[in-house]
């Protein structure tokens, strides 16, 4: 009983301290609105304005599931650069050394890295509102859960690739390689029902697809594959990114 | 004994950064580690502290194996980093928090372990600014207080003072002296300045290249080896013949000057100048630990530094 409140404890310690820095540091902060609002306004509304409409929808519209997976994407994957930070300097040692078992500490860390996601899904649900985006409480919060496993499934991959690089210059160029075949491939911007074979292929092998997919499905009503699917799938592909999350840390 | 290693070994590929040591600490003692960058002074802390698994060889922290009771060793000790680890983006008392939760001390006596830490280390006043308005000194005290927090039977200090003035540095001394006594705590630092270790330290191991080259009490390292060291210049001297005078303990060349270690120097002065014959230069003064570490490795720990540090050797192989 005490060993596990002991470990509670310690997945509270490192959640807290990400929580303080993420308030802190308000660059990061400032950041993760301003480039969502890019694409829903910059994009969306401009390439909107001479694309029809999609399945009843404006194209801002149709995109805004997308985009709210693209900034859940993007934050996510990107937290696990700080792992390497915390590494250099130094900081990673003092928890590293702790009486708190590995899992523990990813379990802190993907929570913190969860943290600063889902702020930044709160602020783009209030958006939807002001865009005509059909969002009633039961669908909000259906969305809300979904891109919270979404979350939890690509912050662990980030944190898996930090915890196996050594510089912060490597991690970008990785993170580049994952985030935007992913991004791009998985239907965000465009509806993947009549795809050609070739990129029908490649966005049925990205998990991200189900999860644009699934979201799409609760916000609009528009579903490529059955919701429970898309659900199933990124569960498995988050148990699966937290079991190799948990073992990168073992070895770090 | 509070520390105990068996043929402990940690290599890099083919660098034996810790070779076969063979250590014991007893409980309550101050333990110096000396020796240059490189020695394996942290190598040795690292498979202590549980951070690194060693090569081959054993080791036990508080009576648990560091290998197979990780957890229960990691229970049992404190740390200060060589490099500080506090959090920057916390406030003194926010990073102590942390600590309190990561290391598990009972919540009843969390508030009143910090303010006790701060009192010790003189930072109750800024306590509650952000870590990154501190001081280099100040942040090492930070994580000093850190250390100590949850009440460690082992207390293991990395280059405690490096980098700091001097005046700091004192301080930083008497708090880790008054602690290992308040406490009772057994404490193994780390250290490439001979003043620290032989005002701190109740024994001291010398570490090059690995290995202990010695052991023993600073004070007894300095008069059973050293005594008194006579530093000579002359044009041609004969380093045979000094060797052989019974008095004449050890003699060292080194940029054209020879260093005697010898038994009381005072008295066999006026005999060893007879037997030189003509000098330039002689200075006579008592050992210290820096003569110590001369007559063992055959060098001065600056310039083992000058050779580099670990990295430096293993690019070289």
């Amino acid at each position: 009983m005490n060993e596990i409140m002991n470990e509670i404890e310690g997945i509270y310690a490192v959640w807290l301290r990400e929580a303080k820095i993420y308030v802190r540091e308000k660059e990061r902060l400032i950041s993760s609105v301003i480039s969502p609002l890019l694409w829903i306004f910059g994009f969306g509304a401009g390439v909107g304005s001479t694309v029809n409409d999609i399945s009843g929808y404006s194209y801002q519209v149709f995109i805004y599931p997308g985009i709210t997976v693209m900034a859940v994407l993007f934050t996510s994957l990107f937290y696990g650069i700080y792992i390497i930070w915390d590494r250099k300097l130094d900081f990673l040692k003092e928890v590293l050394v702790a009486p708190v078992s590995r899992a523990s500490v990813f379990a802190g860390k993907v929570l913190g890295g969860v943290t600063d996601a889902m702020m930044q899904v709160i602020f783009l649900l209030i958006i939807g509102l002001f865009i005509n985006v059909p969002l009633t409480l039961p669908v909000a919060v259906a969305a809300f859960l979904m891109l919270l496993l979404i979350s939890i499934a690509m912050v662990s991959i980030g944190l898996v690739i930090g915890a196996n690089l050594q510089s912060p210059e490597g991690f970008s160029l990785v993170i580049n390689f994952v985030m935007w075949p992913m991004f791009f491939f998985s239907g965000a911007l465009f509806p993947v029902s009549n795809l050609p074979a070739w990129l029908a292929g490649i966005t049925a092998l990205n998990p991200l697809t189900y999860g644009v997919d699934a979201l799409r499905g609760i916000i609009l009503g528009i579903n490529h594959f059955p919701i429970y699917l898309d659900a199933a799938l990124m569960l498995l592909f988050a148990l699966v990114a937290m079991g190799a999350g948990i073992l990168s840390f073992r070895r770090m | 004994m509070v520390i105990k290693t068996e043929g402990l070994t940690k290599k890099y590929g083919k660098l034996t950064a810790v070779d076969g040591l063979n250590l014991e600490v007893n409980e309550g003692e101050i333990f110096g580690l000396l020796g240059p960058n490189g020695a394996g002074k942290t190598t040795l802390i690292s498979m202590l502290c549980t951070i690194l698994k060693p090569t081959s060889g054993r080791a036990w922290v508080n009576g648990f194996d560091v290998l197979k009771e990780p957890g229960m060793v990691r229970k049992s000790i404190g740390i200060v980093f060589q490099q500080p680890s506090v959090d920057d983006l916390l406030t003194g008392r926010e990073n102590l928090a942390m600590h309190n939760l990561l290391f598990g001390v009972p919540r009843e006596l969390r508030k009143q372990r910090i303010d006790e830490v701060l009192s010790i280390v003189n930072l109750e006043k800024r306590a509650d600014d952000l870590v990154n308005t501190y001081s280099g000194g100040m942040r090492r005290r930070l994580e000093l207080a850190r250390g100590i927090m949850h009440h460690p039977k082992i207390l293991f200090l990395d280059e405690p003072t490096l980098g700091l003035d001097p005046q700091t540095r004192e301080h930083i001394w008497e708090y880790i002296q008054e602690l290992a006594e308040k406490e009772c705590m057994t404490v193994m630092l780390t250290t490439h300045y001979m003043e620290e270790a032989e005002q701190l330290c109740d024994r001291v191991a010398i570490i090059d290249y690995g290995k202990i080259v010695i052991l023993d009490s600073p004070q007894t390292l300095k008069n059973n080896i050293v005594g008194d060291v006579v530093k000579l210049k002359q044009q041609s001297p004969d380093i045979d013949s000094l060797r052989k005078l019974d008095y004449v303990k050890n003699v060292q060349e080194k940029d054209g000057l020879l260093y005697l270690s010898i038994k009381d120097a005072s008295k066999h002065l006026q005999d060893l100048l007879a037997h030189t014959g003509t000098i330039d230069f002689v200075e006579v003064r008592s050992g210290t630990l820096n003569d110590v570490f001369i007559h063992y490795t055959g060098r001065e720990i600056r310039e083992a530094e000058a050779e580099g540090g670990f990295w430096e050797r293993m690019m070289k192989r």
